[in-house]
């Protein structure tokens, strides 16, 4: 473990696109700041001044309740000012492209730009051309980082992560949380297996060091954790199963499925979540199910990522003003 | 009578003398001799020192998109003309994918009249194979060829009825015209941003699978012998698709293909950046891909390298990479990307890379160009082999500038290049206007 002093100091780099560009100590060093700040939320902290006189904007190309919430308040509750900024659509739609709508926003003085946006690579494009910290909040199919670390933080308070066999299950294919999670999952040592219909399974994920399998029930007694992905029907562009019984039916996690996995089965599941479809409302209120958990957590995440990178922006500003 | 004489370089003509020193004599504006040896000094003429540097023809370049009609924002056909003789083409056929179409006697004799009136490369109009690129009734194809037209095709728009291809063939092989097709399965490809692999799992970008220009070029092959017509496949990029043009040829059926330098020097992995300049149509490929491509090339499989130029005015590529169209500029930099994906390593020879670049084009769409036999036209191109030169877009004859080698330096320069006789482009000049 990490000791208390050098997770302070890590840095997570200007921005936070992505699990796969952060290395295990840096992994480490986030979930253990998001520890200290739920310690000092539950000891009566009201509003932190952490992040006092610092601007976070946050840019939601794609609809989100839930995340920008989580981001707004993690923001608010460290002291930092926010301006929520939503936008349906693409650069084409608008007839602004995006990177202009944020130069806008940007010059307004924002210090920290979170960014929600359909299209991978969309917060690496900003990355290229704000002066601003920018934070990852999921880019269509490809990563959300403070997902995955949240998920990772729920786990992390009942299991050693390292060892540990997680699956992932359902839509692999259009899943940025999935993607995340293996990233983080693999660096800190837990072994991941992905499971769901092989329409929603692109084969070379294997290289990215996880087990495919196709039967629920045969991978589930040797798992100590089920991370149940939303199926994303607003990304599927065409077939790829049948209906959403026959679905539910071979990849739904029922009462009768945790009966049969390990004792203590942790069950994880991003939300927002189609009861009845991924997990029966049973299972989803259990003994097993860690799903409220992962909101609150998702808060102390936040709060953490927005201050290590207020913090380096602080560092580089004072660096910039007294050249050595 | 005017003369010229390029002297003391390399001769490079794949339909003559090649690798062998000596001068090259012109008279007004065509090709009077290739004399062998030391430059004599006893003909009155002007001119050109080209020791240590090949001197080879003009190259051809099958599929140009110059924007005009309609997208004059990404390049006109004056510009395109001017781009290409700094690349060291000296004749270019036209993509008919512009607003409105080249579906018709207008729209090529508009090509033909913007063409007529600039300098720089020779400008031949291609026409739509259907009625405003719509894959649905053949356009006026017999006009076309009256008017001009040295090949046919869609562009980047696949047709993608089997049966509109098939009496596509039939019609254009009437007119001894080649059909330049875009190889790829429309409902494989849509949405598709990269090649479908590894890396496209790892990014989250849709890929678009190698198995959709398979199984296109397959479809084609197999209605190219059916009809006896002429195909041309543009920027082949997969094994399966070598495989079946390999095969095809050793039938002995009219099928040629191209390949785009950019495909051999990048692969898949540079999508990782999530810059819009990588992003092409077809993709580019895995290492896998490019290694059969590049042997596909070694051995006479294909015969062709094209620009394949697709310039973009630069704010459509500053967008998201789903929204932003696909496409390279690349007539500027293709001779020096030629040289570090192909000579470098080693595997084609100066004259097997001059052959691609100028007779195998040629071929495809019957011009008589790609020689320097006495009495052609002498469009010729001076390249220093050793020559260092630095990418910078800006200074871009082009009206685009979405390359993704702007700053990279490169070895292989065109130094001159001639249309006609006429020094249209001049490195040296260029570099301190």
């Amino acid at each position: 473990m990490t000791s208390a002093t050098q997770t302070d100091t890590m840095s997570i780099g200007r921005h936070l696109l992505g699990l796969e560009d952060l290395s295990a100590e840096q992994i480490v060093a986030i979930l253990d700041r998001a520890e200290s700040y739920r310690r000092r939320m539950e000891n009566g902290g009201g509003r932190l001044d952490d992040l006092n006189g610092v601007v976070v904007a946050n840019l939601f190309f794609e609809p989100s309740t839930r995340t920008r919430t989580s981001f707004s308040l993690a923001a608010r509750r460290i002291g930092a000012d926010t301006v929520d900024f939503s936008a349906g659509g693409s650069s084409l739609s608008k007839g602004e492209t995006f990177v202009d709508t944020a130069l806008t926003i940007e010059a307004m003085g924002v210090d920290l730009v979170v960014c929600r946006h359909r299209t991978p690579g969309a917060p690496h494009l900003l990355a290229r051309h704000l002066q601003a910290g920018v934070l990852n909040a999921g880019d269509g199919t490809h990563e959300h980082p403070t997902q995955a670390l949240l998920d990772m933080l729920t786990i992390r308070q009942r299991r050693d992560i390292a060892g540990l066999r997680v699956a992932l299950v359902g839509d692999i294919r259009h899943s940025r949380v999935a993607r995340s999670n293996i990233h983080g999952l693999k660096k800190l040592g837990a072994d991941v297996v992905v499971c769901g219909p092989a329409t929603l399974i692109p084969r070379s994920i294997t290289q990215m060091g996880v087990e495919i399998a196709h039967d629920l029930d045969e991978i589930l007694p040797e798992v100590d954790c089920v991370n149940l992905l939303r199926v994303q029907f607003e990304r599927q562009r065409g077939a790829f199963f049948p209906s959403i019984e026959e679905y539910a039916h071979l990849f739904g996690m029922t009462a009768e499925r945790v009966r049969r996995a390990r004792d203590g089965l942790l069950v994880l599941a991003p939300g927002p979540i189609n009861r009845g479809v991924e997990l029966t409302p049973e299972v989803a209120d259990g003994p097993n199910s860690l799903i409220l958990s992962q909101v609150t957590n998702g808060l102390y995440v936040r709060m953490a990522c927005l201050s290590m990178l207020a913090q380096q922006r602080r560092q580089t500003a004072a660096r910039r003003e007294q050249p050595a | 009578m005017h003369r010229l004489l390029i002297t003391d370089g390399t001769v490079i003509d794949p339909s003559g003398p090649t690798d062998e020193r000596g001068s090259l004599l012109i008279e007004d504006g065509r090709i009077a001799a290739f004399l062998p040896g030391p430059a004599p000094e006893d003909i009155d003429a002007e001119r050109i020192d080209a020791s240590g540097c090949i001197v080879a023809p003009g190259f051809v370049d099958t599929h140009v998109g110059v924007g005009e009609p309609g997208f004059e924002e990404d390049e006109t056909i004056a510009s395109a003309a001017l781009a290409a003789v700094a690349g060291g083409v000296t004749s270019l056929a036209t993509l008919p994918s512009t607003n409105p179409v080249v579906d018709n006697r207008g729209g090529a004799e508009f090509v033909r009249h913007q063409a007529a009136q600039v300098p720089g490369a020779r400008v031949y109009p291609c026409g739509a194979v259907t009625q405003g690129i719509r894959g649905e009734h053949l356009a006026e194809i017999g006009q076309l060829v009256e008017i001009g037209a040295v090949a046919f095709t869609d562009g980047k728009t696949p047709i993608a009825n089997a049966e509109i291809m098939r009496r596509a063939l039939e019609y254009t092989g009437m007119f001894d015209r080649a059909i330049l097709h875009h190889a790829v399965v429309p409902e494989l490809s849509e949405t598709g941003v990269m090649h479908e692999g590894f890396q496209s799992t790892r990014l989250g970008l849709r890929g678009i699978p190698a198995a959709a220009e398979d199984i296109m070029a397959g479809r084609d092959i197999a209605l190219a012998e059916l009809t006896g017509g002429r195909l041309h496949l543009m920027t082949v990029t997969t094994s399966g698709t070598v495989d079946l043009l390999r095969k095809a040829r050793e039938r002995g059926l009219s099928v040629t293909a191209d390949v785009a330098p950019h495909y051999l020097l990048l692969d898949d992995s540079v999508m990782a950046t999530f810059d819009t300049l990588y992003k092409v149509m077809p993709p580019l490929r895995s290492s896998d891909h490019i290694d059969a491509v590049i042997a596909g090339l070694r051995d006479g499989t294909i015969t062709c390298i094209s620009a394949d130029h697709q310039p973009l005015a630069i704010e459509k590529k500053a967008v998201e990479l789903d929204v932003a169209p696909f496409g390279i500029c690349g007539l500027e930099t293709m001779l020096c990307t030629c040289v570090r994906a192909l000579i470098e390593p080693g595997h084609l020879s100066w004259a097997e890379l001059i052959r691609c670049l100028t007779v195998g084009p040629a071929d495809v769409l019957k011009l008589p160009a790609g020689t320097l036999a006495s009495g052609a036209h002498a469009d010729v191109v001076v390249i220093d082999p050793n020559r260092e030169i630095t990418i910078d877009a800006a200074r871009f004859r082009s009206r685009s500038r979405n390359t993704p080698f702007d700053g990279d330096t490169f070895r292989g320069a065109v130094v001159k290049t001639l249309v006609g006789g006429t020094v249209v482009y001049d490195r040296d000049a260029a570099a301190q206007q």
